[in-house]
C-alpha cells in the first residue's frame, strides 16, 4: 500500500523536483567546501545558512500549500508550528551550550540565571538530548496542530472565521513568548548556539551538512506532499476545498481529513522551524508575529497554490528578492514587496505556476490546437465554486 | 515537458543565477573605506533607528569633508534589517562578507543585538551599539557607546531619593529584557536602602500597549498614601505617547508623582504637548538642550545636513557620534582598518562628549559618560536638573548576585568579556579545560 | 518645620497689618534678583525671603516662576519678565511692570525651576493668596493648602476661615483643617473626634488614606471610630472601584468599536478582507496632524476647533482613498475574499511605507484641545474628557451608520446588494456604484476613527497596524455582517479586559481575551449574532 502511494507519488514532475533538490543538497555544500577560494564556481560562505534559511522558508510555504491550496483551510498562523519548532530545537541547542554561558551555569541558559532562576523548568528538562528534542519538534507543532483542528473543524468554523482565529492563536503565542516568565528567552528569544550533535554550529562544515539537510528534509516533504495529495485522501481533500457541503453529504468526514491535512502540515512546518534555527542562529518571538504568518500566504500565492512546485518558488523567489531588495534599495523595497502582493492577485490569481500553464496553454493552442489535456486554468475554472462570501 | 516540468527546470536555472548574482563578492574597493550602517528603515523600529542612519550618513560627510580617513573616502553601506531580528543576522553577515565594510555601526534593540553577536564573532568584524541596554554582557568585537544600568538607572533613583525625597516607587516597564533586568537591579538597589517591599510596585506591559487607564489609576491609588511616590518608567518607545497623554489626562501632576523615564528623549516628546508634563524627568547622557559649544555646533551641522531647522537630536544619536569619534581615531592610530589593530587601538582613547565630558573606552568595551538628570519643558525639551562626574561603564551589574563577580576586560593578560574575578578564570575557558 | 511655622506666623501678622508690609522696592527688586543664581536650595531660600516680606506684588513673580517663564539677564542678574512666553518679546521690570532697555547680546537665561521648587511655590502662593480678594484664587489656595496638609499652616488657615464667607471655600477649608486635625499630634480628642466626621465625608481613595494613617498614630480612644470610618470609605471605594472598571472597559470598548465598525461595513457587509483597514485609520489620524499644522501656523486661535474641522476631511480624503482601492484593486475580487486580504496587505505596506517617506517614521504631535484635556470627577469615578467624548463620539457614529442604513436609498441599496447581488442588479441598482460607495464609507468611517485615536495614542506610520488584529477579532466575535455584533463584541471585548487586567495583569489578560474568543468561536462558529440563512456554505 505503501509502496504503491510512493509509486504514485513519483509522478514525472515530483521525481524531477526530488533529482533537483538532491542535487542541491550534494552540489552547494560540494561547491562550498571542495572548490578553491579563488573559483568562480565556488560558493562563499555566507551563502549556504542563507539558501539553507530559503529551503526552509520554501518547506514552511509547501507545508501552508497543503492546507491552502488543497484542502482550502487558510491559516494565518502556520508561522507559529514554524517557531514552536524553531523553539524546540533552540531548547537543546541552549542546553548544548552548558559552561560556555558567560555564567558558567552548566545547566541553566544565560536567560535564567540573570533573572534569577534557581533551576530548568520542567519543560526544559531532557531537551539536551537531541533525539528527545527532535521528536518535541514534531510532537509539540503536531499536537498543537491536533487539538486546535480538532476543536475547530469538529464545531465547523470554516472560512474567514478560521482564518482569523488561527491569527489569534499565533498572537496569543507571541505575547506569550514575549513574557519573560514563559522561561523562553522573553524578547531576545534563544541565540548565541555553540554545538549541534557536538560539532560547532558555526563551521563551514556544519553548516554545509545543515543545508544538505535542509534540501533533504524539504525533498522528503515534497514525497510526502504528493504521496498525500496524489491518494484518494488527496482527491477527498480537494473535494472539500472545492464543495465542503457536497463532499460532507457524500458520506465523507470532512473534519477528519482537514485534521490530517492540518496536523501533517503543522509538522512539515516544525520541521522546517528546527532547520531555521541553526543556520540563522536566533529564534525569538517574532517569528510569531501575525505579519510574518500572511506573508507565507503570499509567498504560496506568489509561486502557485494548489500545485507542489508553486510554494517552493514563491517560498525561495520572494525571500531572494527580500534579501536583495533590502540591501541595493533600503528605502523603496516596501513598495516593491506591497506592489508584488497587489499584482500577483490581481493579475496572477494561479501564481507564477499558473503562468507558466497560461504561456504553455496558448502556445499548444495555436501551434497544435491540442485540447485533449485540459489546461490549469481550465481545471480551476471548471471546479471553481459560484461565488461565496465566506470561500 | 509539462508546465509544472518547465517550473521545476526554471526553478533550478532560478537558484544558479541568484547563487551567481549573490556569489560574486563585491571585493572592496580599494580607494574607499566601507562603513555598515545597520538600523532598521522600516517596521516598527522605524520611528527610532532612520535617524541613527541619518546620523551615520552625516558624520561620514563631514569626516569625507575633512579629507576622509587614512587618506582614503568613507563610505556608508546602507542595508535595511526591517525590524526583523534574524534579518538583522543576514544583513550583518551580507555587510562584513559581501561589502567588506571595515566596521558596522547599527542595531537599537538588544534582541538584534543579541542575532548579530555570534556574526561579528565568527567573522571578527566590529560592531558600534548606540543604545543604552541592560548590561551583562561584553563582547570582543562590540563596544557599547551606549548607557549601562549604572550609568542610566542607579543615579536617577539616587537622584529622586536626595533630591525629591522619594519613599515609594513604581516600576513600570514593557515586558522585555531590558525593563526586566534594569527593575531587577533597581528593586535590589532599593531593597538595600531600606525601602520597604510594600513600596515596591512593579507593572509589566506588552509592546505597543495603548490603553493605560487601568495602570495609570492603580499609580495614582499607590501614589496617596501621603508617602512621596515615583515613578520609574522603562515603557518602550511606542507605548510612552499613550501612557503620557493618560498621565495628562488623570492629572498626575510632576509635583505629586514625578515619572522619570530612561526611553524617553526629544523624539518621543516631539509627538505630544508637554505642557502638562512639565517637571517629568528622564535621565541620559545627553540632551538637545545642554548648554556647550561643542554641542551648539553639532547641532548646527547636523540641522544643515538634514535641511530641516527643527530636527531634534537626542541621546543614541550622541552615542553613534562617540562611537563613530573612537572608531576614526584608532584607525588613525593603527594605521589600518584591521580588526584586530583596532580592536587593540581603541581601547583608552578618549573623545570629547558633546556635554563637554570626555568619552574614554574603557577595556571592558564601555564608556565614560556623564549621567544628566532633564526635566521636560514645555517646548518638548529637557531642562538639566542633576549632572553627574564621568561614570565608567560597568558591563556587569554589582547588584545581582550572578554578576556580581565578573568582570570585563578586554585588555591582556585578562582579555576576557566574562572574567570571574573569584576563581581568576574565563567564564568560557573554565568550560575549555573541563 | 519650624522654618515654615514661624513664616506661617509672619504671614499671619503681616496679613493682618498688610499696611506694614510694604518693603522699599529696592530692596524689594535686590530680594527678587537673588532667585536667579545659585542651585536650587539657594532659590528655595531666596523663595521664603520673598514670602517672608508678605508683599502681594511678589505673587505675580512667583507665579511666573512657577509657570518656567522667568528670566534674567546673565551679566547683570537682573530678573525680568518678559512680555511673550518662552522669552520673547520685550522685557518688563516684574515689581513696576515698566519697560526696560533690550539686551545687546543673547544673554538672557531662564531661571530653573525643578519639582522641588515647584512643590514650594505651590505652596507658598497657596499661603500668600489665602486672604486674596478674589475667590477663585481663594478657593485653589484653600485646595493647595488640603493637598499639602501641613500642621504648621493651622493658624493661617484658622484666620482665613473666620474671614471666609462663600461656603464652597469655606467648605474646602474646613476639610483641610480636618486633615491637618487628623494629622497634628497636639490636637484635641474632640477636634479630632469632629474631623474624621468631616473627613469621611470628602470620600474616596485620598480620605481613605488620611484615615489609614491617622489610625496608626491615633489614641486608642479614637481607634474604633476612625475604623469604622474606614470600613465605610472602603466599602464605598469597593463599590467605585467596579464602577471605575467599568467605565475603563467602555471606554476601551468604544475604541474597539471605532477601529473595528468601518470594518464591519467592508468585511461585514461586503466580505472584502481589509487589511488596509488600520492604514485608513492611520490616514485620519494625519488629516488631523496636517489640519492642526495649518491651523498652528496660519491660525492658533482655531485650535479648539482642529478637530471639528478635521473630522469631515479626514471623512472625505479616507472615504475617496476606499473609493480608489475599490475601483483600482478590489473590484477585480469580489467572490474571492481570502485574495482580498493578500492584496490589501500589499497595499497597505506600500501605504505605510508611502506616509513613511513623506511624513517620516517620527511620531507626530497632535494636540488635544482644551476642551479635551483634563478630567472630571463623578461621584468616586475619574473620567477624562478625551475618554469621554471618544466613548460618545463612538456612539453617534454608530448610530449614524445604522439610521444611514436603514432609512436613506443608498442605505436600502447596500443592504439589497449585500443580500442577493444578482437580485439587486436586476432591480436596476447599480451594483458597482453601491460596491465603491459602501468600500468608501467603510474606509470613511475609518478615517473618523483615526481623528478620535490620534486624541489617545501615536501618530505614525505604524499606527494602523496596532488596532487591525483587535478590530478582526471583535468583527468576528460579534459577528460579521452585523453591527449590532460588532457593538456588543466591542463593549464585551473592553469590559472583559479591563475585569482581566487587574488580576492578571496587562500581558496575560490580552493572551486570556484571545484564547477565549478562540474557544468562543468554537462554541458558535458564526460569532455572537450569526446571519440566518439558506445557503449550506454561507
Amino acid at each position: 500500500m505503501l509502496t504503491q502511494a510512493l509509486f504514485r507519488a513519483l509522478d514525472k514532475k515530483a521525481l524531477i523536483l526530488v533529482a533537483i533538490l538532491i542535487l542541491v543538497a550534494v552540489a552547494v555544500p560540494a561547491s562550498n567546501l571542495l572548490l578553491p577560494a579563488d573559483n568562480p564556481f565556488r560558493l562563499p560562505n555566507y551563502a549556504v545558512p542563507l539558501f539553507g534559511k530559503y529551503l526552509t522558508y520554501a518547506m514552511l510555504a509547501l507545508a501552508l500549500d497543503l492546507v491552502w491550496g488543497y484542502c482550502g483551510i487558510l491559516s494565518l498562523g502556520h508561522g507559529a508550528f514554524f517557531a514552536i519548532g524553531g523553539y524546540a530545537m533552540g531548547m537543546y541547542l541552549m542546553r548544548q551550550i552548558g559552561t560556555r554561558g558567560v555564567y558558567a551555569n552548566p545547566t541553566l541558559p544565560d536567560f535564567m540565571v540573570f533573572l534569577n532562576w534557581k533551576e530548568l523548568p520542567w519543560y526544559w528538562l531532557g531537551m539536551d538530548n537531541f533525539a528527545f528534542a527532535m521528536l518535541m519538534v514534531v510532537l509539540v507543532p503536531g499536537l498543537l496542530a491536533f487539538i486546535f483542528g480538532f476543536l475547530a473543524f469538529r464545531s465547523r468554523v470554516t472560512g474567514v472565521y478560521l482564518s482569523i482565529i488561527t491569527q489569534a492563536m499565533t498572537y496569543a503565542l507571541l505575547l506569550a513568548f514575549f513574557r519573560n516568565d514563559m522561561g523562553f528567552g522573553g524578547n531576545n528569544g534563544l541565540t548565541d548556539f555553540k554545538d549541534i550533535l557536538g560539532v560547532p554550529v558555526q563551521a563551514t562544515s556544519t553548516r554545509a551538512a545543515l543545508f544538505a539537510a535542509s534540501a533533504i528534509a524539504l525533498a522528503l516533504a515534497v514525497l510526502a506532499c504528493s504521496m498525500i495529495v496524489n491518494s484518494k485522501l488527496g482527491k477527498v481533500m480537494v473535494a472539500v476545498r472545492d464543495a465542503e457541503s457536497r463532499t460532507r453529504f457524500l458520506g465523507y468526514r470532512v473534519e477528519y481529513v482537514k485534521l490530517f491535512a492540518f496536523v501533517v502540515s503543522a509538522i512539515i512546518a516544525g520541521i522546517a522551524g528546527a532547520l531555521y534555527v541553526p543556520q540563522v542562529g536566533i529564534i525569538n518571538p517574532s517569528e510569531f508575529e501575525p505579519a510574518n504568518s500572511i506573508e507565507v500566504v503570499i509567498w504560496t500565492a506568489v509561486g502557485g497554490r494548489g500545485t507542489i512546485i508553486g510554494p517552493i518558488i514563491g517560498g525561495i523567489l520572494v525571500n531572494v528578492g527580500k534579501s536583495y531588495f533590502t540591501g541595493a534599495f533600503p528605502e523603496y523595497w516596501l513598495f516593491a514587496l506591497g506592489a508584488l502582493f497587489v499584482v500577483t492577485t490581481l493579475f496572477l490569481p494561479k501564481g507564477i505556476v499558473g503562468l507558466i500553464g497560461q504561456y504553455r496553454a496558448a502556445t499548444t493552442k495555436r501551434e497544435q490546437h491540442d485540447r485533449d489535456a485540459p489546461t490549469p486554468m481550465q481545471v480551476e475554472a471548471g471546479t471553481d465554486p459560484q461565488p461565496n462570501p465566506a470561500e | 515537458m509539462t508546465g509544472v516540468n518547465r517550473a521545476i527546470a526554471g526553478l533550478g536555472l532560478g537558484v544558479a543565477m541568484t547563487m551567481g548574482a549573490i556569489a560574486v563578492p563585491a571585493v572592496a574597493q580599494d580607494d574607499t573605506i566601507k562603513v555598515g550602517v545597520l538600523h532598521s528603515l522600516s517596521g516598527t523600529m522605524a520611528i527610532s533607528e532612520t535617524t541613527l542612519k541619518d546620523t551615520m550618513l552625516f558624520l561620514i560627510d563631514e569626516q569625507n569633508k575633512k579629507g576622509g580617513l587614512l587618506g582614503k573616502q568613507l563610505e556608508a553601506v546602507v542595508v535595511d534589517p526591517a525590524s526583523d531580528w534574524p534579518l538583522f543576522a543576514e544583513k550583518a553577515r551580507e555587510l562584513i562578507e559581501v561589502n567588506g565594510v571595515a566596521a558596522v555601526f547599527g542595531c537599537w534593540t538588544s534582541s538584534s543585538r543579541k542575532s548579530v553577536l555570534p556574526v561579528f564573532e565568527e567573522l571578527n568584524s566590529i560592531l558600534f551599539y548606540p543604545v543604552q541596554y541592560e548590561g551583562e554582557e561584553s563582547q570582543r568585537n562590540v563596544f557599547y557607546t551606549g548607557a549601562a544600568p549604572n550609568q542610566q538607572a542607579i543615579p536617577a533613583v539616587d537622584y529622586l531619593m536626595e533630591n525629591a525625597g522619594v519613599e515609594r516607587w513604581v516600576l513600570a516597564g514593557t515586558d522585555y529584557v531590558y525593563p526586566q533586568t534594569t527593575n531587577k537591579i533597581l528593586e535590589q538597589y532599593l531593597l538595600d536602602h531600606g525601602v520597604a517591599a510594600e513600596d515596591i510596585m512593579i507593572n509589566y506591559t506588552p509592546f505597543g500597549h495603548s490603553d493605560w487607564q487601568t495602570i495609570v489609576s492603580d499609580i495614582k491609588a499607590f501614589g496617596s498614601t501621603g508617602k512621596m511616590t515615583a515613578v520609574i518608567s522603562t515603557i518602550n518607545g511606542d507605548a510612552n505617547v499613550p501612557f503620557y497623554k493618560e498621565l495628562a489626562n488623570q492629572g498626575i501632576k510632576a509635583e505629586d508623582i514625578p515619572v522619570i523615564a530612561f526611553s524617553v528623549g526629544e523624539e518621543e516628546l516631539a509627538g505630544f504637548d508637554t505642557t502638562p508634563l512639565v517637571g517629568h524627568l528622564a535621565a541620559w547622557n545627553y540632551f538637545q538642550s545642554v548648554d556647550t559649544p561643542e554641542n551648539e555646533a553639532f547641532i548646527a551641522a547636523w540641522r544643515a545636513f538634514m535641511g530641516n531647522p527643527d530636527k531634534v537630536t537626542n541621546d543614541p544619536m550622541e552615542a553613534t557620534v562617540i562611537g563613530f569619534n573612537l572608531w576614526v581615531q584608532a584607525v588613525e592610530k593603527a594605521g589600518t582598518t584591521d580588526t584586530n589593530a583596532v580592536l587593540d587601538a581603541i581601547i583608552g582613547l578618549e573623545t570629547p562628549n558633546l556635554t563637554g565630558g570626555i568619552a574614554k573606552m574603557l577595556p571592558n568595551h564601555h564608556i565614560t559618560k556623564p549621567v544628566l538628570i532633564g526635566e521636560i519643558q514645555a517646548d518638548g525639551q529637557f531642562e538639566v536638573v542633576s549632572e553627574s562626574d564621568l561614570v565608567p561603564g560597568d558591563a556587569w551589574s554589582d547588584f545581582l548576585p550572578e554578576s556580581k563577580l565578573i568582570e570585563a576586560d578586554w585588555t591582556a593578560p585578562i582579555s576576557c568579556g566574562n572574567y570571574n574575578t573569584e576563581t581568576k578564570t574565563c567564564g568560557g575557558d573554565v568550560a575549555a579545560v573541563q | 518645620m519650624a522654618f515654615s511655622k514661624i513664616l506661617a506666623t509672619l504671614i499671619i501678622l503681616l496679613g493682618a497689618v498688610p499696611a506694614y508690609a510694604q518693603l522699599v522696592d529696592t530692596e524689594l527688586t535686590s530680594l527678587i534678583d537673588a532667585l536667579a543664581p545659585g542651585s536650587f536650595k539657594d532659590r528655595e531660600a531666596a523663595i521664603g525671603t520673598l514670602v517672608a516680606t508678605g508683599d502681594q506684588r511678589v505673587v505675580p513673580i512667583l507665579e511666573t516662576l512657577l509657570e518656567g517663564e522667568l528670566y534674567f539677564d546673565e551679566p547683570s542678574g537682573k530678573v525680568v519678565f518678559t512680555t511673550q512666553p518662552g522669552g520673547k518679546g520685550d522685557l518688563t521690570d516684574p515689581l513696576t511692570e515698566a519697560e526696560l532697555a533690550p539686551l545687546t547680546g543673547d544673554n538672557l537665561e531662564k531661571v530653573k525651576v525643578n519639582n522641588g521648587l515647584r512643590r514650594v511655590l505651590r505652596t507658598a502662593i497657596g499661603q500668600m493668596t489665602l486672604l486674596s480678594e478674589n475667590s477663585s484664587v481663594r478657593l485653589s489656595a484653600a485646595q493647595s493648602i488640603l493637598r499639602d496638609a501641613d500642621p504648621a499652616q493651622l493658624e493661617l488657615l484658622d484666620s482665613a476661615l473666620a474671614a471666609e464667607a462663600d461656603p464652597t471655600i469655606r467648605r474646602v477649608m474646613e476639610q483641610a483643617r480636618a486633615v491637618i486635625m487628623l494629622k497634628s499630634p497636639d490636637a484635641s480628642i474632640t477636634d479630632k473626634t469632629a474631623a474624621i466626621a468631616v473627613v469621611q465625608a470628602i470620600g474616596g481613595r485620598d480620605a481613605l488614606n488620611t484615615l489609614t494613617t491617622a489610625l496608626a498614630s491615633a489614641p486608642d480612644e479614637l481607634k474604633p471610630s476612625i475604623q469604622s470610618a474606614i470600613d465605610g470609605l472602603a466599602r464605598d471605594q469597593a463599590v467605585w472601584d467596579v464602577a471605575q472598571n467599568v467605565w475603563f472597559g467602555v471606554s476601551l470598548g468604544s475604541v474597539l468599536l471605532l477601529a473595528a465598525i468601518g470594518l464591519a461595513i467592508t468585511f461585514g457587509v461586503m466580505g472584502v478582507i481589509n487589511m488596509a483597514h488600520g492604514e485608513m485609520v492611520m490616514l485620519g489620524a494625519y488629516t488631523t496632524f496636517v489640519v492642526q499644522e495649518i491651523i498652528r501656523q496660519n491660525a492658533p486661535g482655531l485650535f479648539d476647533w482642529s478637530l471639528a474641522i478635521a473630522l469631515p476631511l479626514a471623512f472625505l480624503f479616507t472615504a475617496l482613498v476606499g473609493v480608489a482601492i475599490e475601483r483600482g484593486i478590489i473590484r477585480f475580487l469580489y467572490g474571492r475574499p481570502l485574495e482580498t486580504l493578500l492584496a490589501t496587505w500589499g497595499l497597505s505596506l506600500i501605504i505605510q511605507q508611502a506616509v513613511q517617506r513623506i511624513f517620516t517614521a517620527n511620531i507626530r504631535e497632535v494636540g488635544n484641545p482644551s476642551w479635551m484635556s483634563g478630567s472630571f470627577e463623578l461621584g468616586g469615578l475619574a473620567i477624562t474628557w478625551n475618554r469621554f467624548y471618544i466613548v460618545i463620539f463612538a456612539a453617534l457614529v454608530f448610530v449614524a451608520l445604522l439610521l444611514v442604513l436603514k432609512y436613506t436609498a443608498i442605505g436600502l441599496h447596500m443592504r439589497a446588494v449585500t443580500q442577493n447581488r444578482r437580485m439587486a442588479s436586476a432591480m436596476g441598482i447599480r451594483t458597482p456604484l453601491v460596491d465603491a460607495l459602501t468600500f468608501g464609507l467603510g474606509s470613511g468611517i475609518a478615517g473618523l476613527a483615526g481623528v478620535a485615536l490620534s486624541q489617545i495614542g501615536n501618530v505614525s506610520p505604524n499606527l494602523g497596524q496596532g488596532y487591525i488584529i483587535d478590530s478582526f477579532m471583535v468583527v468576528v466575535f460579534g459577528g460579521v455582517g452585523n453591527l449590532w455584533g460588532t457593538l456588543v463584541g466591542a463593549l464585551t471585548l473592553g469590559i472583559a479586559n479591563k475585569f482581566i487586567e487587574p488580576y492578571a495583569g496587562a500581558v496575560l489578560g490580552k493572551i486570556i481575551i484571545l484564547v477565549l474568543i478562540i474557544l468562543f468561536i468554537q462554541r458558535r462558529p458564526r460569532g455572537l449574532f450569526a446571519l440566518k440563512g439558506r445557503s449550506i456554505e454561507a
